[in-house]
């Protein structure tokens, strides 16, 4: 599985993108402050947590006994740069391309 | 460094891995003649050593566009090649995010055997929410770029493909 995939997998569950959602807000939450906002067990919030992490969408940072969860937005960013500006450039160029034609200059 | 419970919200991460050496990345992230050819451009000068002097010089085109000669400043904490650079950063590019004053940047540069370069950026931001709307990307609509998260996909594009994101 490259980058790209591990990042569509992780993106894919709605609760992981709520645990997301959540870190947008407020960022560095601990895991304890994350389940608190969720109907679910330690474990299986622990195990969507690992699969953000192995995405790199999450990165953990421990601080003396606390471990903090921050977003990390550069996977998501590569994905926009590489694909989805790519796709969104050729349809604006196209919609220039039409307005040309239209108003006759060539 | 870990930043303290405290300031953790405060704290912004951002994290790529790039296939180059930790030493291309340290050239890229220490030397002018690659700082201008990524991201927000502007040449940094680095005296790489505790309390040494750091500044972005703007570039032709940012001074054409109205900005201050120097665009950053700040000053060197922690200076380990090719792993770690601890500074503090001061944006000056208008008066609102240079009143916010120092704020504290740690880039990590961690080789991962037999696959590329992690690289982290820790970018604490106490007293500092302007500097921390821009350097999040929130204002690109603006024209005020993507912030570290586009700064490092360009950087990332820069030594694996040799070229720049486009636009």
């Amino acid at each position: 599985m490259d980058d790209d995939d591990r990042v569509f997998k992780a993106l894919a569950d709605p609760t992981r993108r709520f645990l997301l959602d959540l870190l947008f807000t407020r960022d560095g939450r601990t895991q304890s402050e994350l389940e608190s906002e969720l109907e679910m067990t330690r474990f299986g919030v622990a195990k969507h947590l690992k699969v953000l992490e192995d995405a790199g969408l999450v990165v953990a940072r421990r601080s003396g006994r606390e471990k903090h969860h921050f977003l990390n937005p550069v996977p998501i960013r590569l994905i926009h740069d590489r694909w989805i500006d790519k796709y969104t450039e050729r349809r604006v160029t196209a919609l220039a391309d039409l307005k040309r034609e239209l108003e006759g200059t060539p | 460094m870990t930043p303290a419970a405290t300031d953790v919200e405060t704290t912004q991460i951002y994290r790529v891995y790039i296939k180059a050496t930790p030493e291309e990345i340290w050239e890229a992230i220490t030397s002018p003649e690659w700082t201008n050819r990524y991201g927000y451009g502007g040449f940094a000068r680095y005296d790489l050593q505790p309390g040494g002097a750091f500044q972005v010089d703007a570039s032709q085109e940012f001074i054409d566009a109205g900005a201050p000669s120097v665009v950053v400043d700040g000053e060197v904490i922690e200076s380990d090649p090719p792993r770690r650079l601890v500074q503090t950063w001061r944006m000056l590019m208008d008066p609102t995010m240079a009143e916010e004053g120092f704020t504290r940047l740690t880039y990590e540069i961690e080789e991962v055997p037999h696959s590329a370069t992690k690289v982290t950026i820790v970018h604490e931001m106490e007293q500092a929410p302007t500097v921390a709307a821009m350097v999040a990307g929130t204002s690109e609509s603006t024209g005020a770029g993507g912030g570290w998260a586009w700064v490092l996909s360009d950087l990332k594009s820069l030594l694996e493909t040799g070229a720049r994101l486009s636009g």
